[in-house]
């Protein structure tokens, strides 16, 4: 297996692909590149199951009667992704005990952030206690996108959705978001972990391969950012993934059997503004009159940083 | 073989699936059917069987995760009751749509509002459009029976539909009877093993579950559905067959009690034909013409053999032990009724419903609706035909 200081892109793009081109998802759409990333990371040899929770991806991947999952794929409703591929786990457990079955089967389960923060979060959190063997993938693209962008618990402070809209009296959504893989992290699964899309793809590859091939129940939370939703160019994807990263909006970590590392410190951690400025969503916070929003974005982040750095240098 | 027992309708239940030893069962805790879990959990707990047991947070995951073993290949049951049945809503139509044979027991309970825990059947009747096989007892050993029944029949390839096995909450579920059980090597040939033409661990075809249908597919899956639960008739006929060539019980899609010349009867579903049996009997000892329908299948609705059944009554009763708030009569009533519209002549119907919460149906209350039916087969006035029975005041 490689590891981050093994690992070679090249090398990764060669293997078949097991999420293939012809869905229909938007271009510059995250949930399809965190798709493809995560499953890039199974064993060629390897067979997988993947689950999905409505949303985007589900509607994209699998318009009857086409799909675009090389493996066998399973879809059964909005809040029971983490269920759904609990049942799938526990039926290959019985049917490899009694010889029905054969080989390396892997269990990885999409959910976007409504089906992941929200609907379907009891349905996950009732999976990871359980100990099923699988893992849980969220593209976290921080609304209901395919409901047409409301918000979610995933949503952040000021952000623009429309069922949190700016108007003359609110500023977009009141709440923070909510921090999900701290709470997974909370169930003391074997691993959990943080990421986006950055460079070469080494963090996602190996965060998913060590996701996938830790036993037990684990969890990774990609930041997946939405054109739609973010109103971004569809080009300019990569800079806000990176710039996500350098503010510490979205700061890259794991959690090991209980103990959090720090993937990456950015050696010059920039200003929110910068990320926010390239979102339409955020579009609002820049107007006169409006600075105290980007003030109390960055000091969130600069808190919530700071816990995080104590919690992998405890 | 067959031996005798004394279980409760839960532990008669449990005992099935133990007997059966499916692949995985999940479920979750709620009265009355919380019993079943918990016996099939001990046989797992001391190796008595070989399922994965998923101790799932919610109904809604049970009945998910159900879908998720059985589409993987397994054999997936559950039990559950009343909100818990009410909790799965949205899953059972995804269980039945994707043509999952999940074997369901349901423990029929009140539906809360305000909170009940005893006996009707308004969850059943509340998700009858599932698409889901219903299939009722009217006590222990028929629940034993028909749980025995429910793979046989759903996992044919003709039909290739999940099944609920209910049986009334407390007043079956938690009375001890005498039972006659199958022993387990007869039951494991009768149930067979679960054979699935293709599913998610199948190695050398992958398949995928649960598409987004565009207008261009979905009518056409839904009319698969429907001619899935036509072919069920037959099939639940079939297994009958086979069934009572092994244990010498007779199962139908209705149990038809004195009917033959019946001039007045009653329909209704579950324990309270124990009662209204007792209550045709004093009546026939009178010398008269009464009779009883007792619904064993109401998902698919036996319509043309019980117009059949009833062509010759001149009055009939159907009882619901549910309500619809329809302000013209349970469910049972609205396809009793239009299952003999078209007889000529046509019998008199009146709807009654009855038993809701675990309100207490006696012989004096069947008494009272054969009277009534006796004077409308007279030619009296037909009167309301939407009324409820046993309520104070």
């Amino acid at each position: 297996m490689e590891n981050e200081r093994t690992y070679h892109f090249k090398k990764t793009l060669e293997k078949k692909e097991r999420f293939v081109g012809g869905h229909r998802l938007c271009a510059g759409c995250g949930a399809g590149i965190a798709v493809r990333g995560v499953l890039r990371a199974l064993r060629e040899e390897d067979r997988a199951v993947v689950g999905n929770a409505t949303g985007c991806l589900e509607v994209s991947s699998f318009l009857y009667p086409y799909t675009a999952y090389e493996d066998s794929y399973i879809h059964t409703a909005f809040e029971s992704a983490g269920a759904s591929l609990s049942g799938v786990e526990a039926a290959y457990n019985a049917l490899k005990r009694k010889g029905k079955v054969k080989g390396e089967v892997k269990f990885i389960t999409f959910g976007g952030d409504g089906g992941t923060y929200d609907i379907g979060f009891q349905s996950l959190s009732g999976a990871m206690e359980r100990g099923h063997d699988l893992t849980y993938v969220c593209y976290d693209n921080e609304a209901y996108m395919n409901t047409g962008i409301q918000r979610s618990s995933s949503t952040p402070r000021f952000a623009r959705a429309t069922t949190s809209p700016v108007g003359t009296v609110a500023p977009g959504k009141k709440q923070n978001k909510k921090n999900l893989t701290e709470i997974i992290a909370a169930h003391h699964v074997p691993y959990v972990a943080q990421t986006t899309f950055l460079g070469n793809f080494r963090d996602l590859y190996t965060k998913a391969q060590k996701a996938i091939y830790t036993p037990g129940p684990s969890f990774l939370n990609i930041m997946a950012p939405c054109p739609r939703g973010w109103e971004y160019p569809a080009e300019k994807l990569p800079e806000i993934c990176k710039l996500a990263v350098e503010t510490c909006v979205w700061p890259l970590f794991e959690v090991i059997d209980g103990v959090w590392h720090l993937s990456y410190e950015p050696k010059n951690k920039r200003p929110v503004e910068e990320y926010l400025r390239l979102q339409g969503r955020f579009r609002h916070m820049f107007k006169p009159g409006n600075e105290w929003m980007i003030e109390d974005v960055q000091q969130n982040v600069d808190e919530n940083w700071e816990k995080l750095l104590a919690k992998c240098q405890g | 073989m067959n031996y005798n027992e004394r279980l409760s309708g839960n532990e008669a239940i449990a005992f099935a699936m133990k007997q059966i030893d499916p692949d995985v069962m999940a479920a979750f805790p709620i009265t009355p059917s919380t019993e079943i879990p918990q016996y099939f959990a001990q046989y797992v707990a001391d190796g008595e069987v070989n399922t994965e047991f998923v101790p799932v947070e919610s109904e809604h995951s049970s009945m998910s995760a159900c879908i998720g073993a059985e589409a993987a290949g397994a054999r997936a049951v559950t039990a559950t009751s009343s909100a818990g049945l009410a909790l799965m809503y949205e899953m059972m139509y995804v269980a039945a749509s994707s043509r999952l044979p999940i074997t369901l027991a349901c423990v029929n309970r009140a539906l809360t509002g305000p909170i009940n825990i005893n006996n009707d059947h308004s969850d059943s009747m509340g998700i009858r459009d599932a698409g889901w096989i219903q299939i009722y007892a009217e006590n222990n050993q028929e629940a034993y029976d028909n749980f025995l029944q429910a793979m046989p029949i759903g996992e044919h390839p003709s039909v290739r539909l999940p099944v609920m096995i209910c049986q009334d909450g407390f007043i079956t579920s938690h009375a001890l009877e005498n039972i006659v059980l199958l022993d387990t090597d007869s039951v494991k040939a009768f149930v067979g093993e679960y054979q699935p033409e293709n599913y998610l661990l199948k190695a050398e075809n992958p398949l995928a579950i649960g598409p987004y249908d565009l207008g261009c597919h979905y009518m056409e899956h839904k009319v698969q559905q429907a001619e899935a639960m036509k072919a069920a008739k037959a099939r639940i006929l079939e297994v009958a067959a086979q069934f009572e060539a092994v244990t010498g019980r007779k199962y139908g899609l209705f149990e038809a009690y004195r009917m033959e010349d019946a001039e007045v009867a009653l329909v209704l579903i579950g324990s309270s034909a124990g009662t209204a049996k007792v209550t045709v009997d004093q009546l026939r000892q009178q010398g008269v013409k009464a009779g009883l329908i007792k619904i064993r299948v109401f998902r698919p609705f036996p319509a043309e053999e019980l117009a059949q059944a009833l062509k010759n009554v001149k009055a009939v009763a159907i009882m619901d032990k549910a309500e619809s708030f329809s302000a013209n009569g349970g469910p049972l009533f609205s396809e009793v009724r239009g299952a003999l519209y078209d007889l000529e002549p046509r019998p008199r119907t009146v709807g009654y419903v009855y038993g809701l919460g675990g309100r207490d149906i006696t012989p004096d209350h069947f008494h009272g609706v054969f009277d009534r039916l006796r004077a409308i087969a007279d030619g009296g006035e037909l009167g309301p035909v939407y009324t409820h029975l046993g309520q104070r005041g």
